[in-house]
């Protein structure tokens, strides 16, 4: 839409496009108060440059309408580029859920992509093209940040909780992909590429990759190594919440508060659950900090989100 | 009006720089005149310092692969922003012409404590030493913002020494600040009222608030970090319950402000010299003095725009948004109040007024850009790319170092009784601009086509705007140079000045060039605001009454 203008860069998804045009927006406004500036000043600087004939007389002693008249007309304009970038970040960093849902994990320099029927990948994200993708970032170090600048897309990984991105990727090809956030050493060479394909295509390449145990699969098998089972599995005596259908919903805890069952509260809750104790439930689950890696975090998250769809119908 | 001078002809007093001539009559001084000469050798060795670390930046971006080791590379870029930052912006004008000005402005003989003046200026070159202590070492490699938990934990350079040094450095700040309120407050000559000061006090006043309310912040910051390193408090370390975005507020809740620290006294400066060298009062005075006060109060609720990718909540960003576009509207209100101060003036392009315009030049894209980057939106994009490195350079560099340099030449008879060689003057302003927009404006490229700071390497196909920015680079080192050269060549051969050179209105230049140890013989009495210029006729008035036709 605006390749016209020199030097701008390619534009591959929907949050794209909604920045772009805002960007252009803000460019123009900005020229012309540039140009309106460099204008006066030109013009008075040639016209009441020392020695020249024009008039001085009746210099204007009355400011504070002119102030006034400037003040609220820049805050008017700076209301409007206000509210359109609020509106336009709201939408893009509020999370929907997605057709196909990606686990990053983040770390001194490199990226690991995390795909739901097992598969993984080290700085190269394949995705499909037109279809919503939710990622969710993991740093298992510092913090870093995922940059895809054709998305027009950045967003910061911190250590200890989740942070979330979506984009629809528009056009298919390959893509930059950076770390933005100062990281170490080798920060400049956190870089990879995203590699949108026409969903055929990513079908086949999930594919070729071999049939892999799925994330939620390899999550089941923690949750029995682990214990899980013992108290928040189907048969257990023991007095646990159950998981079945938990994901996504609603939360009362024991100190009053009500969360939401997104993948931040669950790895919170496994990570030190007396913080998290829900209610009615006695706290008597172990905190498990320090004892699983984010993979391991990962893959359970990923099967409890899985007993979800087992259980069609009962989550919201 | 009394046509005669207040201040007797001819001055039994020697002057400041005569009152004594051993070494030990320049390190004990309370002249608040000789330690504003002391703090701005000790900034000028900094910004060459610093220079060098930028210089080192530039050359390595030349080529894609950097010609710089990463780690190398790393701890330039740190030391390039905790030098011009620390050791030259935040003291730049406040502790150098603001120190020196000040007084002499309110009709003052000191400043309010001057053993405590003398004090910040040890306090500043100790941080100094514990800096060059650790760039010997190493240097930091963290970026002068210090980021947890990679300064706690991961970081293998020397974070502790550098966070000492800064925490030792704010306490200049404090006392310098904290002087410059109570002299403003309690030392003003009879008649100087608070709307008959000269904007210049009235923007180092501003500073000076922000100051002493902001910099305590960073030394809580700078003993929370040096504990957590040090001891493993764990303040910072999520793996121990603790929260690395904690860090960031506390940072930014010093380091926003102190952005305003570093462009205000600027602002002042720009006011004096555009009045003076368009021979007209300035326009709207009092809009002029209570937009630099909002930006100083305002500043304080900004600093989580620092953080829109960082997973700070989405409303507080809104927030935070809508505070950052409000802060731009007195910085706007001042942009235009300049501009309009030409109209009708008879305006002459000496090298302070060439400055002056150079400043709100790039004042003003840099602050157009930053409305940019408080657009949550396109922030998501921008973010910690070269268009943030851009914005803030046109700011601290276009604003406040051109700023800088206007005063500097505005003030360099006074300070020294030479006339600085106005020719080559000019040249070098115009040839800092110039320098300036091709080393800075392609870095706004760069940054929309997504090519993010601190990289040390980029994709070939980025090489041509970055050769065009380090070749930028070598034409501002060599235009920031040249003032060495010819200011000190004026020092010995520059023409002796007159009490008024310029024909400006303000105090100081009713006393003798250079001023006596304590200022004014006798103590002046102020009858009139700043800046009684008048366009028609060229005549003025100084601050206490004085009639000159010129």
């Amino acid at each position: 839409m605006y390749h016209w203008m020199p030097f701008w860069p390619r534009t591959a998804a929907n949050t794209g496009h909604a920045i772009n045009s805002l960007f252009v927006a803000e460019l123009a406004l900005s020229l012309a108060v540039l140009a309106m500036v460099v204008g006066m000043i030109a013009s008075f600087g040639f016209v009441y440059r020392r020695g020249s004939a024009a008039s001085r007389a009746d210099l204007t002693k009355k400011t504070w309408h002119f102030e006034i008249g400037w003040t609220s007309a820049t805050f008017l304009l700076f209301l409007v580029a206000f509210i359109w970038g609020s509106y336009v970040y709201i939408w893009a960093y509020q999370t929907p859920p997605g057709n196909l849902e990606i686990y990053v994990v983040a770390k001194q320099f490199m990226w690991k992509f995390e795909h739901p029927g097992g598969q993984r990948e080290i700085d190269t994200l394949h995705v499909p093209a037109g279809q919503s993708i939710r990622l969710v970032l993991a740093s298992e170090d510092v913090i870093h940040a995922l940059y895809i600048p054709a998305f027009r897309l950045q967003r910061d990984v911190i250590p200890g909780t989740y942070e979330t991105l979506w984009f629809k990727a528009e056009r298919p090809g390959t893509y930059r992909l950076e770390c933005a956030e100062f990281c170490g050493t080798q920060h400049a060479h956190m870089d990879g590429a995203v590699i949108v394909m026409p969903p055929p295509d990513y079908a086949r390449w999930l594919a070729e990759r071999g049939i892999h145990e799925s994330l939620a699969e390899q999550g089941e098998k923690l949750f029995r190594a682990r214990g899980c089972s013992g108290c928040h599995g189907a048969n257990s005596t023991v007095h646990a919440p159950s998981l079945v259908g938990v994901y996504g919903t609603l939360v009362h805890l024991q100190d009053g508060t009500v969360r939401r069952a997104d993948e931040k509260y669950l790895r919170e809750c496994i990570l030190n659950p007396r913080s998290f104790t829900v209610a009615g439930y006695p706290p008597v689950m172990p905190d498990f900090s320090g004892q699983l890696s984010e993979d391991d975090l990962i893959e359970l998250i990923a099967y409890i989100r899985s007993l979800n769809s087992q259980n069609a119908g009962s989550a919201p | 009006m009394s046509v005669e001078a207040a201040q007797p002809a001819d001055f039994a007093q020697p002057s400041y720089l005569d009152s004594g001539h051993t070494i030990r009559s320049w390190l004990l001084t309370t002249d608040h005149k000789r330690i504003a000469m002391m703090f701005l050798a000790s900034i000028t060795f900094w910004f060459f310092i610093g220079g060098m670390a930028a210089t080192l930046v530039r050359l390595s971006l030349a080529t894609p692969d950097g010609l710089l080791q990463p780690d190398i590379f790393n701890r330039a870029f740190t030391m390039h922003g905790i030098i011009m930052v620390w050791l030259f912006l935040i003291p730049s004008i406040p502790a150098t012409l603001g120190n020196f000005f000040v007084p002499i402005m309110i009709g003052a003989h000191d400043l309010a404590f001057p053993r405590l003046n003398l004090l910040s200026l040890y306090v500043f070159n100790l941080s100094g030493l514990v800096v060059l202590y650790a760039v010997l070492l190493g240097g930091v490699d963290t970026g002068w913002y210090f980021y947890t938990p990679y300064s706690t934990l991961y970081s293998n350079s020397y974070v502790f020494a550098a966070a000492m040094a800064i925490f030792i450095n704010g306490y200049s700040s404090i006392l310098t600040g904290l002087n410059f309120v109570v002299t403003v407050h309690k030392l003003r000559a009879p008649g100087m009222t608070w709307s008959r000061l000269p904007l210049f006090v009235w923007a180092i006043y501003a500073v000076s608030v922000v100051m002493l309310l902001a910099t305590p912040a960073l030394a809580m910051d700078m003993i929370l970090l040096g504990a957590d390193r040090i001891m493993g408090l764990g303040m910072f370390d999520p793996s121990r319950g603790g929260d690395p975005l904690l860090w960031q507020h506390m940072f930014w809740f010093y380091s926003h402000p102190a952005v305003y620290i570093m462009i205000l006294p600027g602002m002042g400066v720009v006011s004096e010299v555009i009045s003076c060298y368009s021979r007209r009062p300035i326009f709207g005075y009092g809009g002029m003095a209570t937009s630099m006060m909002a930006i100083a109060v305002l500043g304080f609720f900004v600093w989580a725009h620092h953080m829109f990718t960082a997973g700070i909540s989405i409303y507080s960003a809104v927030v935070f948004s809508l505070m950052s576009f409000v802060v731009g509207v007195p910085s706007a209100i001042k942009v235009f109040n300049w501009t309009v101060s030409l109209h009708k003036g008879s305006i002459i392009f000496d090298a302070p007024m060439i400055y002056a315009i150079g400043f709100i030049l790039l004042f003003t894209i840099g602050g157009l850009t930053g409305l940019m980057l408080a657009t949550l939106a396109v922030d998501i994009h921008v973010h910690d790319t070269y268009f943030v490195v851009a914005h803030f350079h046109y700011i601290m560099v276009g604003g406040a170092v051109s700023a800088f340099f206007a005063g500097l030449h505005y003030w360099w008879p006074k300070i020294t009784g030479r006339l600085y060689p106005e020719a080559v003057a000019r040249f070098t302003a115009l040839l800092t601009f110039v320098g300036f927009n091709v080393t800075f404006f392609p870095q706004f490229v760069l940054g929309y086509l997504g090519m993010p700071r601190r990289y040390y390497a980029y994709p070939p196909q980025w090489q041509s705007w970055n050769v065009l920015s380090s070749a930028g680079a070598s034409i501002l080192a060599v235009a920031y140079a040249l003032p060495l050269f010819y200011l000190g060549w004026s020092l010995l051969y520059g023409k002796r000045a007159g009490p008024n050179p310029w024909g400006a209105t303000g105090l100081e230049w009713t006393t003798p060039s250079p001023p006596p140890e304590h200022n004014f013989a006798v103590t002046p009495v102020v009858t009139l605001g700043p800046y009684s210029y008048d366009p028609e006729d060229g005549s003025y008035r100084t601050q206490d009454g004085t009639h000159y036709a010129l």
